[in-house]
């Protein structure tokens, strides 16, 4: 602790010199040596050559699965041997077996010269037609993780629901992206950009992302806390509250009623109450199975998950009560309310499930718990303070652009704390790379969650806002963090313990075609708009006309839809993934233990 | 004491409430703050249309892509003459009604242009009906979206005296017999876009934009060619101030604006309209939207350099006009107004 202290005090005092001078001139000469740009540069080159590192991984796989055919072929050569043998040496060899069955070790047999080979047939199964080539089978989970069923069905329905808004809300939000390129491609006023674009992000944020984690969180809590689920039926009412939520909530600003246009709470108040009546019951339920777990700790995960809660409650509520609003006071609240959204909600909870399903799909511990424990407290401290850092050099009071811009910078700590451990847990389970999708996924999503937010931090710099600000670039930056870190961890999370509950595991072709479709269009997506949007940045500080800086948009724009098509593919495949885990599950599960019970039963 | 690895309720309560902490801190003290600014004195309130046109603005959820915010560094001073100040958000941010709260009009994508200063850029009524209507008419490069649901349909024997009508080119509205009508909801929008202008400040009040560092010359004798060159670009100023109605090509928008290639008065030898109807605007053509005056916002040399791009492009060539050439108007037309 006394180390964090003296972090916090270097970075309080330091950053502040480099950040910001505020009445300095900006000059755009070289603009590519500055600090903020280079990082951003060697942030990318980082996501880059993990990518390249995970295709290594599993081409080197594949190259060893053509290696292992070609030992097949050999020994089928073998057997048409055996097949063409005459009988004189069949009798040969059934009396060599005969003599086998009687046969008895001498003693001498491990010091032996002679060739060692399998005479008695030790070896129990061999698979002479490995079904793909492309992919190392993975090993079977064990079906033994004991869940209650009502507990299943929550986590089946939760992610369901998640999966069908992830599918609608890609779609819409892949529609929006083609409009850059066609403006006139429809002309409802339902459907116009202004409208439709607060259908998209709520859609993904409180449709998707929420759903899932709560699912997910679930299994956690009742997981780690070694009980059942305090009460079954509020998980029901939440999420029947959670989706009627973004039901109304969609169809009420497609009619445009909307609350202001403040990203994030563009519902009106009595939709967006349901959503909190929903998060309340969740974290009673949360905070109860807790209150009454079998064992004295409180497991990591449990710590984010419950502050995740219980701060968006808080959130939400300040976001929406309507006595400090008017005027720039809603602004304040905008930035604070916008951020924490992504920080304290959608970050924390996923840090939670993150620390519970990576080290178990591993099958190790943590690497280090006091980290998590340090990463918990800065999470805290330093995300509540940034929100004003959307409004730098806007008419709000400095003081809290600066406290924005310096606490911005000491998000490192925690990220850094967050990323330190969950690659040191990966540290040596580098294998499973080329086993299974769950650890790619899992890579991508630390990996993103170092350099989406190390990117933040540095876009809250004031040269690099000066350039990004207002342009697309904020559009990458928020793809690159809720698409690349919570969805791919979530992604994670949910192969890695769908197959498990419901006993079916996906084909691997199909969740490796939906993690390159999704990697790779996000990459397309976050290069086009990141390019773009410096360059449109630059237009304007030469103080070209406006409509340059659209009309040099153009190609960026048709790129981002591109890499959006891609991602919307890997979602449909994500969907039928999620079907063919769940298809019949209790069906399944039922089958294989009442087998069990018998058998220990009857015999 | 507080042993947070065993005791869940200190956890939850600790986590709780050094949150509402902060929170409290950092976005209810400041915005309690911020709500207390008050308005300048030459402000004006906002009229009932300019309130209904603004809900209409929340509705379409126009914030998406415009801001409302000329921040204070060199690169907005195309949005406004200075940098936005919580004051002249007291009358547009108040709570809308029960059920929305105050709009957040400041937006945080500049995908359109900032509208800070929209009302006094582009006074022009015909021009924001017609982009309303359909952008790539006015803008052929937009990537705005249309609004054909703001306007009706009616045929021209049953128009009245209040509708209002809208000529759009035949390649956007061809309908015999059928005139485009704007909606009140246009109406109102436009309304309200048009009372988006600055307030100046108050006398004895600066506030500045950081200004951006000016390009190191390049040492030695390319400094002479740098300093001929100086002064605003024409071309560049066209672009942000004309092009809106009279486009790119100069050929204008036909039963809408004006073509300015080809155009007597642009090729005139004399200069002098030319450089009055910049400065005072122009309504004297009934086939044509009338033309804001634009002395107040562009110096004598800026105008200038716009009316010497002019009479250059195109199909155009005529002499270019001075600095002095256009300050010897102005003075002209001041006289003329306060003899």
């Amino acid at each position: 602790m006394k180390k964090t202290t003296w972090y916090i005090i270097c970075l309080v005092v330091g950053i502040p010199q480099i950040a910001l001078s505020q009445t300095e001139p900006i000059s755009t000469e070289n603009w590519v040596s500055s600090p903020g740009i280079i990082g951003t540069f060697v942030l990318i080159a980082i996501v880059f050559i993990i990518a390249v590192i995970i295709l290594l991984a599993k081409v080197n796989s594949y190259i060893d699965g053509m290696k292992g055919k070609q030992r097949e072929k050999h020994k089928m050569a073998f057997d048409d041997e055996l097949i063409a043998m005459e009988d004189e040496d069949i009798d040969y060899i059934l009396e060599k077996r005969k003599a086998a069955l009687k046969y008895k070790l001498k003693g001498n047999e491990l010091g032996g010269k002679h060739e060692a080979f399998d005479e008695k047939g030790i070896i129990q199964r061999i698979d002479n037609s490995p079904s793909n080539a492309l992919f190392d089978e993975k090993q079977k989970t064990t079906l033994s993780i004991e869940t209650p069923i009502e507990l299943k069905k929550i986590v089946i329905y939760y992610v369901g629901a998640a999966a069908f808004w992830l599918v609608l809300g890609t779609l819409i939000g892949q529609y929006l992206g083609m409009k850059f390129v066609w403006p006139e491609m429809d002309h409802q006023a339902w459907l116009s950009f202004g409208r439709l674009r607060p259908v998209h992000t709520n859609m993904v944020f409180w449709g998707w992302s929420s759903l899932a984690m709560i699912g997910l969180g679930y299994f956690v809590i009742a997981r780690t806390s070694n009980t059942t689920i305090y009460n079954y039926k509020w998980a029901w009412y939440a999420w029947r509250l959670i989706n009627a939520t973004i039901i109304l909530g969609s169809l009420s600003l497609m009619l445009g009623v909307n609350n202001g246009g403040g990203e994030y709470r563009e519902y009106i108040w009595p939709i967006m109450l349901l959503f909190a009546i929903g998060l309340i019951l969740t974290f009673w339920n949360f905070y109860k199975t807790v209150a009454t777990r079998k064992i004295s700790e409180i497991y990591i995960s449990n710590w984010f998950i419950l502050a995740a809660l219980i701060w968006t409650i808080v959130l939400t509520t300040i976001g929406y009560l309507p006595f400090y609003q008017d005027g720039l006071g809603e602004t304040v609240i905008q930035g604070y309310y916008m951020h924490q959204g992504v920080g304290m909600w959608f970050m924390t909870f996923t840090l939670g499930l993150v620390y519970y399903y990576l080290p178990s799909s591993l099958n190790k511990p943590i690497y280090s718990y006091s980290l998590g424990v340090l990463a918990f407290w800065t999470q805290m401290l330093f995300y509540t303070m940034i929100g004003t850092h959307h409004f730098v050099f806007s008419p709000l009071p400095w003081w809290l652009q600066t406290v924005a811009i310096v606490f911005s910078a000491g998000m490192f700590i925690p990220v850094i704390a967050g990323t330190t451990n969950f690659l040191m847990t990966m540290k040596g389970s580098w294998n499973h790379i080329s086993k299974s999708y769950v650890l790619p996924f899992f890579l991508v999503g630390v990996i993103f969650y170092f350099v989406g937010s190390s990117q933040g931090s540095i876009q809250a710099f004031r040269f690099t806002n000066y350039v990004w600000h207002f342009t697309d670039f904020n559009v990458a930056h928020s793809h690159m963090t809720m698409y690349g870190i919570i969805a791919f961890m979530l992604w994670a999370c949910i192969y890695a313990i769908l197959p498990k509950i419901t006993g079916k595991e996906p084909p691997q072709v199909l969740v490796g075609a939906h993690f390159w479709m999704a990697f790779i269009g996000l990459f397309a997506y976050m290069i086009s708009l990141m390019a773009g949007g410096t360059y449109k940045g630059l237009s304007w500080i030469e103080g070209e006309a406006f409509i340059e800086s659209v009309i040099l948009m153009k190609p960026y724009w048709v790129w981002r839809a591109v890499g959006g098509s891609l991602m919307f593919i890997s979602h449909l495949v994500f969907a039928y993934n999620f079907y063919y885990m769940v298809k019949d599950y209790q069906k399944i599960k039922t089958s294989t233990s009442t087998k069990n019970v018998e058998k220990l039963t009857v015999k | 004491m507080l042993n947070f690895h065993k005791d869940h309720k200190n956890l939850v309560l600790t986590a709780g409430l050094v949150f509402v902490a902060l929170s409290v801190m950092v976005a209810i003290l400041p915005a309690f703050q911020m709500q207390e600014t008050v308005p300048l004195p030459n402000e004006k309130p906002l009229t009932e249309a300019e309130r209904e046109g603004l809900h209409i603005y929340v509705k379409e959820n126009c914030m998406a892509c415009h801001t409302q915010q000329v921040r204070n560094i060199e690169m907005d001073k195309m949005w406004g003459s200075r940098p936005s100040i919580p004051s002249d958000y007291f009358y547009s941010k108040k709570r809308l009604d029960v059920w929305r709260q105050s709009p957040s009009v400041l937006g945080s994508e500049r995908t359109g242009p900032d509208l800070t200063d929209i009302g006094s850029r582009q006074p022009s009524e015909d021009w924001h009906l017609l982009h309303l209507y359909n952008p790539r008419a006015v803008v052929s490069a937009s990537v705005m979206p249309s609004y054909p649901w703001l306007f009706r349909e009616v045929p021209e024997s049953m128009l009245t005296k209040d509708d209002r009508e809208v000529v759009a080119p035949e390649a956007y509205f061809n309908k015999p017999g059928i005139a485009l009508v704007a909606s009140r909801e246009a109406l109102l929008l436009v309304d309200y876009l048009k009372s988006l202008k600055q307030t100046e400040l108050p006398t004895g009040i600066s506030k500045d934009f950081i200004p951006a560092k000016k390009r190191k010359e390049v040492s030695g004798g390319t400094s002479n060619s740098s300093n001929a060159r100086s002064g605003p670009d024409g071309a560049n100023l066209y672009k942000q101030v004309c092009v809106a109605c009279h486009q790119d090509n100069g050929k204008g928008i036909p039963g809408a604006f004006p073509p300015l290639d080809g155009s007597k008065i642009v090729n005139d030898e004399n200069h002098e309209t030319l450089i009055r109807i910049i400065i005072q605007g122009y309504d004297a053509n009934p086939n044509f939207g009338v033309m804001p005056p634009f002395g107040e916002q562009l110096t004598d040399e800026e105008i200038a350099a716009i009316a010497s791009h002019e009479r250059s492009s195109w199909g155009n060539n005529a002499p270019p006009v001075s600095e002095d050439d256009v300050k010897k108007i102005r003075e002209f037309i001041n006289k003329e107004l306060n003899p």
